[in-house]
């Protein structure tokens, strides 16, 4: 059973360098089970996806992407991917709504469009979430078009996502009537909605799980769903704490592990010895430190998942693993 | 928004390992500029830079863009209010200062637009709702800003002699570029066809009232609706007498980031993200001429003692666990071989970019146990930044 069984539309943000786009693209691959199809969105231009799964550049259309992880019965969803582009959402935007014809070409030409994506204060965003929520809540307009089950966006940091999310806000200086408020207003009230979680990355680290702690506090502000806290990049755990407790006071036992190294055939010259001693000893410190950081994720009072460090990197089997992980700590069904 | 752009291999002869202190303590180092993506520890390193070239003797000021709470509290700037301000407890023997100051984007684009306005013409931008929003959200606007308060201190320290060093943290760019470009940004926006025709109505309706011109502002009424429109128009014609001062300030902060007296370090984590990200600043400088001084590669894992390969240790771990399924010699084993892994990715992470770049001088510093939120941790880290690796 998911801990997230309403929810259709997942972001995810994290302070940069805490992994938020494997999480996401984890996370897509954990929602698309048999017969689900899951939408994996960026919006920050910069092709992570494709690098990620090792495909083509995205074109600022849907594609399909890759098959999820295999349900129960063995049968895999589908998910497919969106690298949403400010200026095609915006000629999208107003193909959909306004019938503008020559006028649409000329607003190009003029650089209103260039102006509208790259230097109008709040439009930027407003359009990017604008095609998120498009693709969450299909309507009669864009024809043909799949709906999905879940969408996932691998959003902007968790220092912006507030104002990202917070569109009626941004805009509340600039559209206080008229068609653009009443369409962010329908935004808003699926971004609040019991549908929409907000995921926040994060690794075992001060500043990581401060900035964390501070995202939910500005989230709950702003009355946006706060979703769950994905620990990740977790040290190994291959010391148990009787072990790690030794190694922190410096007491292993040098003579034991010395004659267990030789007993599995390895010269356990004085070097190597001091050496693992020594990794044990820095690795028993900084397992004590995540240890403290893990007591505070544990008090932000939202559902928590780990994931491992991987010492060789994320490739595509990599992903597949996370989300078998992140599915087995219920994060998905 | 991102332009398609071609990539610059090696060029150049092999730089020896980056003598971080033979840069702190050139007199002719005037400005050091720390770049590179989000997460990769640059703040804490310009913070580190800045206090270890005050207590080698150099009068420094440090502009950061959003440290850490305790950090900045430890430095005295936990107040945002845009103004130097001395860092106590620094080591002064050698006759050098600290002074560090929090960026407050919005107050400094306020301060510009103040100096390149009359009161009035000021006012009335300051409070346009299309300037609130391009002045504290705008992407790019904290760029541009880091550049204008960089350029402000280096014109008042070449005056009176306050500071002989000025180290710069970047904001965390979306991408290399967004830190280049800003102020070309900012100043083709200025010089847009769009602000030509939002001026046009302002400036003698009827004769330049085309039927293009029509039926744009008629898309754009029924988008925006009328109000939203007249604000625009009225920001635009506040900000059009101003916009000449913009634009020479931002090629005179363009040329002073050229000059001989600055010096762009990278700062990156060996991890494919930051040093692709790495990768690009690197070259973006060296197309624009940029006085590119090294890279700073952070948060590396500390190499393993002994000679035992990753392989072999997992091999005699998992004999020693088909003995004993608690044995603790054999989870060391095991940490062992996940830290020779890590290493050598890393390792081979940086020889990739090294073969790509081998005329950046390099700094590595190894992971810290734990943050950084004192002075004391600041010294440490200038301390291992400053150790040369063959």
């Amino acid at each position: 059973m998911s801990d997230w069984p309403k929810v259709r539309l997942h972001v995810v943000t994290g302070k940069g360098g805490t992994g938020k786009s494997t999480v996401a693209a984890a996370l897509a691959l954990a929602l698309a089970d048999s017969g689900k199809n899951v939408l994996l969105c960026e919006v920050e231009g910069r092709q992570g996806i494709a690098r990620m799964f090792d495909v083509d550049p995205l074109p600022p259309e849907e594609r399909r992407l890759t098959t999820g992880l295999p349900g129960a019965d063995g049968e895999p969803g589908v998910v497919h991917a969106l690298h949403i582009d400010p200026e095609a959402a915006l000629l999208e935007y107003l193909s959909l709504y306004y019938k503008l014809g020559r006028a649409g070409r000329a607003l190009d030409r003029f650089g209103v469009i260039e102006f509208a994506t790259t230097i109008a204060p709040g439009v930027r965003d407003v359009l990017l979430t604008g095609k998120v929520f498009e693709a969450v809540q299909r309507n009669s307009r864009n024809k043909g078009a799949i709906q999905y089950d879940a969408v996932v966006l691998d959003g902007p940091p968790t220092g912006r996502i507030v104002q990202f999310l917070n569109v009626s806000n941004e805009l509340a200086g600039l559209a206080k009537v008229g068609p653009i408020k009443s369409q962010s207003d329908t935004m808003m009230t699926l971004f609040r909605s019991p549908r929409t979680a907000v995921h926040l990355v994060t690794v075992l680290e001060e500043m990581p799980v401060q900035e964390t702690a501070d995202g939910i506090a500005q989230l709950r502000e702003a009355d946006l769903p706060v979703g769950g806290v994905v620990v990740n990049l977790v040290r190994p755990q291959d010391l148990s704490a009787e072990d790690l407790a030794v190694a922190r006071a410096g007491t292993l036992d040098r003579a034991r592990v010395a004659s267990d190294l030789e007993a599995a055939g390895i010269e356990a010259d004085t070097g190597l010895v001091d050496g693992l001693l020594a990794e044990a000893r820095d690795h028993a410190e900084r397992r004590a430190l995540e240890d403290s950081q893990r007591v505070l994720v544990g008090g932000l009072g939202v559902p928590t998942y780990e994931l491992p460090r991987l010492a060789q990197g994320v490739d595509l089997g990599a992903l597949y693993e996370l989300a078998a992980s992140l599915r087995a700590q219920g994060m998905s069904s | 928004m991102t332009k398609s752009r071609t990539r610059v291999g090696p060029r150049g002869t092999r730089a020896p390992a980056l003598d971080v202190d033979a840069l702190l303590d050139d007199p002719a180092t005037g400005i050091i500029v720390c770049c590179g993506s989000g997460g990769v520890g640059k703040t804490t390193t310009s913070a580190a830079l800045a206090l270890r070239a005050a207590e080698r003797g150099r009068k420094v000021v440090v502009l950061t863009i959003d440290p850490a709470r305790r950090l900045a509290q430890s430095m005295g700037i936990a107040e945002l209010d845009n103004t130097p301000r001395p860092v106590a407890d620094i080591d002064t023997a050698d006759g050098g200062r600290l002074d560090a100051m929090m960026l407050d984007m919005k107050r400094t684009f306020d301060e510009v637009v103040e100096s390149q306005a009359s009161p009035d013409k000021a006012a009335q931008i300051l409070q346009n709702p299309f300037y609130i929003a391009l002045s504290s959200s705008f992407a790019g606007t904290q760029e541009y800003m880091a550049m204008e308060k960089l350029g402000q201190i280096h014109g008042t320290s070449v005056a009176d002699g306050t500071y002989d060093l000025i180290v710069v943290d970047t904001p965390p760019s979306r991408s290399a570029l967004d830190f280049l470009d800003a102020p070309e940004r900012l100043s083709s926006f200025l010089d847009g066809r769009f602000i030509r025709l939002m001026l046009a109505p302002a400036r003698g309706p009827a004769r330049l009232m085309t039927a293009g011109l029509g039926i744009i502002t008629n898309a754009m009424t029924r988008i925006l609706g009328a109000q939203v429109l007249r604000d625009l128009q009225t920001f635009v014609a506040a900000l059009d007498t101003v916009f000449g001062g913009f634009r020479q300030r931002a090629q005179k902060t363009y040329a002073l980031l050229q000059a001989e007296g600055t010096a762009f370090l990278v700062v990156a984590a060996p991890e494919p993200d930051a040093l692709r990200e790495a990768a690009y600043f690197v070259e973006r400088l060296s197309e624009d001429r940029m006085p590119l001084a090294g890279l700073i590669v952070n948060r590396a894992s500390p190499v393993p003692a002994g000679t035992v390969s990753a392989d072999e240790a997992m091999a005699a771990a998992e004999r020693l666990r088909r003995e004993d399924p608690h044995s603790s010699t054999a989870g060391m084993l095991r940490l062992h071989a996940d830290q020779t892994r890590l290493v050598e990715r890393e390792a081979r992470l940086r020889r990739r970019f090294d073969a790509a770049h081998p005329q950046v001088a390099t700094a590595v510093v190894p992971a810290l146990a734990g943050d950084v939120h004192d002075l004391d941790g600041l010294r440490r880290v200038g301390e291992l930044l400053a150790v040369r690796q063959g």
